[in-house]
């Protein structure tokens, strides 16, 4: 994979802290597993907590809570993670994780829109993003548009162009929410994004916003 | 030769504390858990206090985080951080597991996925103490305004948007300082003295 456009580095420190919401945790993590450039800068961002933690003071534990968590060790049943169901590599593993092993084209896509289909991905409550996959047809341009707020999108497959470069599989838009832009998705295959949004996009010009309540996004 | 390290290097520290995981791993060992559990169930105890819990909802978190390295221990993997990163990690996760009950399992905790890890090789351990100096020189060097917003992050576990609107700061300010501190770090490790 020859990825072009990667993380903002605030955004690598706030996964490294923990403090990213769950939508864009998964985003992240994806493109973290195909990303070695991203997930060495995501360690060294982490450097910094760590250091950070370090020098944190000590509060006294008390002897029952110690006594208590020694005397539970017999019982503490050694822990293994099912792995996950694998597409074989088609998919990041925090994706595949979300999609219980399904493949891209097994999921029941929504169609919104004349070329475009959504699949949304459950999240917890306490999570304020939305976290979803889109599928846009081969050469669709769409609506040029800003964004209400965060938002990071992993390409899966296919490839979109915009006044950014060339958005393919393993590229992340990471882009800032007073950015606008119009992605135009190349003519020989669909693309597929793994999204995560804070708000609805706003959408600019007036098709597009007759358009935004049918899609929803 | 090694140069000979200081005790209080928290790199001769974190030295130490993979061995004793890897004697956890490798052999259940009850008397390697227990020194773990004295050397890092205080900070964590803070970490937790940190964030308002009560001094019992905090010791039970200590606990589980503890039990976690216990029963985890074999899928800590050195390459990726200190062993104090990984058990702050699991006890981050914990922390954020309470408020969030019926949460997917959180995806950016070290090494879930990984097999158990082998030793570090003698020059990956020479290179990742320079590193830890490097870390600690980075830090020594941020200033006060980037090092608040790290501290907010990484020890309030406070996101972006809630840090801009506690210091009343634009998010793109809370995002440039990030970079900005991020910055320092990549330097000193780019250049170690
Ligand atoms: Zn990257």
């Amino acid at each position: 994979m020859n990825i072009e456009h990667h993380l903002d580095a605030a955004t690598l420190v706030a996964y490294a802290a923990g403090t990213l919401d769950e939508a864009f945790n998964v985003v992240v993590a994806s493109h973290l597993d195909w990303c070695p450039a991203c997930a060495e800068e995501a360690r060294r961002a982490a450097l910094l907590g760590g250091e950070l933690i370090g020098k944190l003071a000590a509060t006294p534990v008390s002897d029952e809570c110690r006594s208590r968590t020694l005397g539970m060790l017999d019982t503490a049943t050694l822990h293994r993670f099912p792995k996950a169901p694998s597409s074989g590599g088609e998919l990041p593993e925090a994706l595949e994780y979300l999609l219980k092993g399904k493949s891209l084209a097994e999921l029941s896509w929504k169609r919104k829109a004349p070329g475009l289909a959504l699949y949304d991905l459950p999240l917890s409550e306490a999570s304020s993003g939305k976290l979803f996959l889109m599928r846009i047809a081969p050469g669709t341009a769409m609506p040029e548009h800003g964004h209400g707020g965060e938002e990071i999108t992993l390409i899966l497959s296919g490839a979109y162009n915009d006044r950014f470069g060339r958005y393919a599989r393993g590229d992340v838009a990471d882009l800032d929410e007073s950015i606008e832009h119009q992605p135009i998705v190349e003519k020989d295959s669909a693309c597929i994004c793994l999204v995560a949004t804070e708000a609805p996009t706003r959408f600019k010009s007036w098709p597009a916003r007759l358009l935004q309540p049918l899609i929803g996004i | 030769m090694l140069p000979k390290d200081n005790p209080a290097d928290p790199k001769t520290e974190d030295l130490a504390a993979q061995r004793l995981v890897q004697r956890v791993a490798r052999n259940l060992d009850r008397e390697a858990f227990a020194e773990l559990f004295d050397a890092f169930a205080p900070r964590v105890k803070t970490f937790i206090i940190r964030k308002g819990a009560s001094p019992d909802l905090a010791e039970d978190l200590v606990q589980e985080t503890m039990i976690n390295v216990w029963t985890k221990a074999g899928y800590y993997d050195p390459a990726k951080g200190s062993v104090l990163t990984w058990i702050f990690t699991i006890a981050r996760n914990l922390r954020i597991d309470r408020i969030r009950r019926e949460s997917s399992r959180p995806v950016s905790e070290l090494g879930d996925f990984d097999p158990p890890s082998e030793a570090p090789a003698g020059e990956e351990i020479l290179a990742r103490k320079d590193e830890a100096r490097s870390v600690a020189r980075a830090l020594s060097k941020i200033p006060p305004e980037q090092m608040e917003i790290l501290t907010l992050s990484f020890i309030e576990d406070l996101p972006q948007a809630e840090i801009a609107r506690r210091l009343n700061l634009p998010l793109g300010t809370v995002k440039s300082r990030m970079r900005l501190a991020y910055g320092h770090l990549r330097k000193n490790l780019e250049q170690p003295a």
